[in-house]
């Protein structure tokens, strides 16, 4: 059938190459800048915004910048950053007015911090429930002794002066006498509720043998200096106000979220109340709270030491936020899960354990995060009652007559914001890289 | 066999007691209040021992004791030997003053920035992106700092300044814009306009019905616009201009002592107020825009299609069908927004604005009275949310989706 005014190709013709316009460079700078008047102008725009921004910046920060120098001199001769200055005020920035000779212990603190974190935070890396232990069971106290020197004076309060005179002796008398009518009480309470007495016995004597440990260490006299919170500064302030308030904070916040979303009408009332006081009022306030009215609310002639009221005051009010996030993942879990749990005969904490709560948790780890990029950056608050916290050392030195100069205290700022910019920022890609790496199992 | 075996073990009547959840719950709860009752009776009665020891009377008498201080921005009168209640007050009202003019500039840059990361133009996005990612992951308190200490300290001094356009200027000593001085016969502009916005929503409601009768709606807006600008403005011309501006008046030449802005001239914007909002606006406006960001992303491309589908044109789709349904993702979290930035506006203490908190801090520095600061502070703060909170309810109620 071969009729001459009929064509019909029988073969595919080659393909085209895209227009020139679409591809390759040209191409990518034509759809996304170019791509209309109006987009040009913008483009325009930016350009020229980019310019005038960044160029200064680049100027003052690294071209004009003093690398190097004594005094303020150097820093009145420059039309840049110094940098000189921060370079002479580092270790204030990093310590605060720890004595220098005992600075080798916050370095040891701060070496044992990173190594949990990276060992936590690879996920390669075995043995997390060991490390996790480590870090929150060991890691605390010995942090503690080697920032305080240890050495704390526990010398009891139940019996009488007259009977006995303080004492370390008398804490421990004490201690045996109070862990030994927890014992009797455990042992009738599970013998009235049919458990296992013997085994109710040996998980509260070992957890009581853990609290002993804990406290003999710190109150075990290790020889080395007592160094007053007082001198305690910089950077050291700052991560342990911001790891406290976030270990503390997680517990706590479960609590709350557990007890908001509990059937029992006072449970429910005391959360709902505690969570939306906090959430109500600046940190701030909290934190005068802490400072200025906890005193009075102590009997007299008891004296807390003004760091740890506003670590007391920064975790409460983490706490509530906290709950607020973790309810959230409460929420979404669907109630067949709870059905699930109980039909299989789990008790409400085992339910929350092992069903309920890793789910939760692993819904709302963005917020979790969040949350602690907020508490990180809420830290520098604390400077307003009088602690010297990274930001608060900055904002002293650059006063200091020895340095002062019109760019002191604007070089100080942009170092204070690049740190805390390298917290936050590889706080929220860390985030991210675990929701994608959990995220696998909900994908479809 | 096992059937026969039926009764089990036998029951043990001392546990059921404990075994029921009812006398469990009950249990756990008298224990939390015991717990919370003691924790609280014992706070009370050391307070009391405490405050009896430094002779401190509580109770709200001391808020009329004269307060002998001054304040460096008041919008109300106010004079050293005003009271501690008064004092109180300049500052409740600085905070509400910055909480609203931050609230204002923070959601429209906001906006702004949130439309610019949704750009199409790649440069646009990404400098909207690197504007919230810096922005968003440094302390608002160092932001405060940068901006008051390190740059309006390095402004020009009290004897020159910067000029934009001869009518804003900026020195050391803050702000200097035109001040408008009402005359005698202003307050019937202000009647004129009210009377002019509830016509013309009066108007709007009529507009709203003729386009269900209709299909289509009437042209009102030359009506809303001579109601609500035209009005005031003809009644600004009948009632003889009684409104009039007051120019800073800036000496260049004269006494040393004399030169600068003349006091009394202009309206000056003190540096603290002016630090203190550009930090919280530029801040707060990095989590609007990604709040926006993810309430505009968050309506499905489904309705845009769809809108498209029908003939909408691409302004039409957006402003009928995408910002409508936007909103209602964005307002709760927005809301929040505006909450955080008026307890933000605490940090003002930091640089001495005087708002609620650094005028407390100085009451309560002046008369030991910690417990009745910060009551007067919580409160203040709780009954702001509470409020929010319940007008946002309401809203939400209103716009929430109504499914099934």
């Amino acid at each position: 059938m071969s009729n001459p005014s009929v064509y019909v190709r029988a073969a595919m013709a080659p393909a085209q190459p895209a227009p020139r316009s679409t591809v390759g460079v040209a191409g990518w700078l034509r759809t996304n800048l170019f791509s209309s008047l109006w987009n040009t102008v913008l483009t325009l725009l930016a350009i020229a915004l980019i310019v005038s921004i960044v160029v200064p910046t680049v100027r003052f920060t690294l071209v004009d910048a003093v690398w190097s120098g004594e005094g303020r001199e150097a820093c009145l001769a420059a039309n840049g950053a110094c940098w000189a200055y921060v370079k002479a005020y580092l270790p204030q920035f990093i310590y605060g007015r720890y004595p220098i000779d005992e600075r080798w212990r916050v370095d040891l603190v701060y070496a044992m911090l990173a190594l949990g974190l990276v060992l936590l935070m690879v996920p390669r890396i075995p043995a997390k429930g060991a490390t996790l232990a480590f870090m929150l069971l060991v890691f605390p106290v010995v942090a503690f002794v080697l920032l305080t020197g240890g050495g704390l004076e526990l010398d009891g309060g139940l019996i009488p002066d007259d009977v006995m005179a303080p004492s370390a002796f008398r804490f421990w008398i004490e201690y045996g006498a109070v862990c030994a009518v927890l014992l009797a009480l455990a042992a009738a309470l599970a013998a009235w509720q049919g458990a296992s007495v013997a085994r109710t016995l040996r998980n509260l004597a070992a957890a009581l043998a853990v609290l002993a440990v804990v406290l003999l260490a710190v109150s075990v006299d290790v020889g080395l200096e007592h160094v007053e919170t007082a001198n305690w500064g910089g950077m050291l302030v700052t991560l342990v106000v911001a790891v406290t308030g976030m270990t503390a904070s997680m517990p706590l916040g479960v609590l709350l979220a557990l007890g908001r979303r509990s059937n029992m009408p006072v449970v429910r009332l005391a959360s709902v109340v505690f969570i939306e006081v906090w959430r109500g009022v600046p940190l701030i306030t909290v934190l005068f709270m802490s400072s200025v009215m906890l005193p009075l609310f102590l009997p007299s002639g008891v004296t807390i030491d003004k760091l740890f009221r506003a670590l007391v005051g920064v975790a409460l009010f983490n706490s509530a936020y906290m709950a607020e996030v973790i309810r959230g993942g409460l929420q979404a879990i669907p109630r067949g899960q709870y059905e699930a749990a109980r039909a299989l005969g789990l008790g409400y904490w085992q339910m929350m354990r092992m069903i309920v709560l890793p789910q939760a948790l692993r819904l709302v780890i963005p917020g979790i995060v969040g949350s602690f990029i907020s508490l990180f950056k809420d830290t520098t608050l604390v400077l307003i009652i009088g602690l010297f916290d990274f930001l608060g050392q900055i904002q002293a030195s650059a006063n200091s007559a020895t340095w002062a100069s019109p760019v002191t205290g604007i070089s100080g700022y942009i170092f204070a914001a690049f740190v805390y910019w390298i917290f936050c920022f590889g706080m929220s890609q860390y985030a991210g890289f675990v929701e994608r790496r959990l995220d696998t199992g909900y994908k479809r | 066999m096992a059937s026969t075996d039926v009764s089990g073990p036998p029951v043990d009547r001392t546990s059921s007691l404990i075994n029921n959840p009812r006398f469990r719950g009950l249990f756990y709860q008298v224990a939390l209040i015991l717990v919370v009752g003691w924790i609280g009776y014992d706070i009370y009665s050391n307070a009391l021992d405490n405050l009896r020891r430094l002779n401190l009377v509580p109770g709200d008498g001391f808020l009329d004791r004269t307060a002998g201080f001054g304040i460096i921005q008041s919008l109300i009168d106010y004079s050293e030997a005003s009271s501690y209640r008064r004092a109180l007050f300049v500052g409740l009202i600085n905070t509400l003053l910055v909480a609203v003019l931050g609230i204002v500039f923070a959601t429209l840059l906001g906006f702004l920035i949130g439309i610019a990361r949704l750009s199409r133009n790649w440069l646009i996005a990404k400098i909207a992106a690197a504007y919230v990612e810096i922005f968003r992951n440094t302390p608002l308190l160092l932001q405060i700092f940068f901006w008051y200490f390190a740059v309006l300290r390095s402004v020009p001094d009290m004897r020159s300044k910067w000029s934009l356009f001869g009518i804003a200027h900026l020195n050391i000593g803050g702000v200097y814009l035109p001040r408008p001085v009402f005359g005698p016969d202003a307050g019937l502009i202000g009647i004129a306009l009210l009377g002019g916005v509830a016509v013309s929503i009066i108007v709007s409601s009529w507009a709203a019905s003729r386009r269900e009768e209709l299909g289509r709606p009437p042209r009102v807006w030359p009506v809303h616009l001579a109601l609500i600008v035209g009005l005031p403005v003809l009644v600004f011309f009948l009632v003889g201009r009684p409104i009039s501006f007051s120019m800073p008046v800036f000496n260049e030449t004269g006494p040393l002592l004399r030169r600068g802005f003349e006091r009394g001239s202009g309206l000056v914007v003190i540096p603290e107020l002016v630090g203190l909002l550009l930090a919280l606006t530029i801040y707060t406006a990095a989590y609007i825009a990604e709040i926006v960001r993810a309430g505009i992303r968050a309506v499905s491309h489904g309705q845009t299609e769809a809108a498209s589908s029908l003939g909408l044109r691409p302004g039409q789709t957006l402003r009928l069908v995408v910002v409508p349904q936007a909103m209602r993702v964005i307002i709760p979290p927005l809301t929040n927004q505006f909450l955080n930035l008026t307890k933000n506006s605490s940090l003002a203490v930091a640089i001495a604005y005087p708002d609620l908190v650094s005028v407390g801090g100085t009451v309560l520095n002046q008369t030991g009275r910690a417990v009745e600061i910060v009551g007067v502070w919580m409160a203040v703060y709780l009954g702001l949310s509470v409020l929010t909170s319940i007008i946002m309810n309401a809203f939400n109620r209103r716009v929430a989706l109504v499914e099934r």
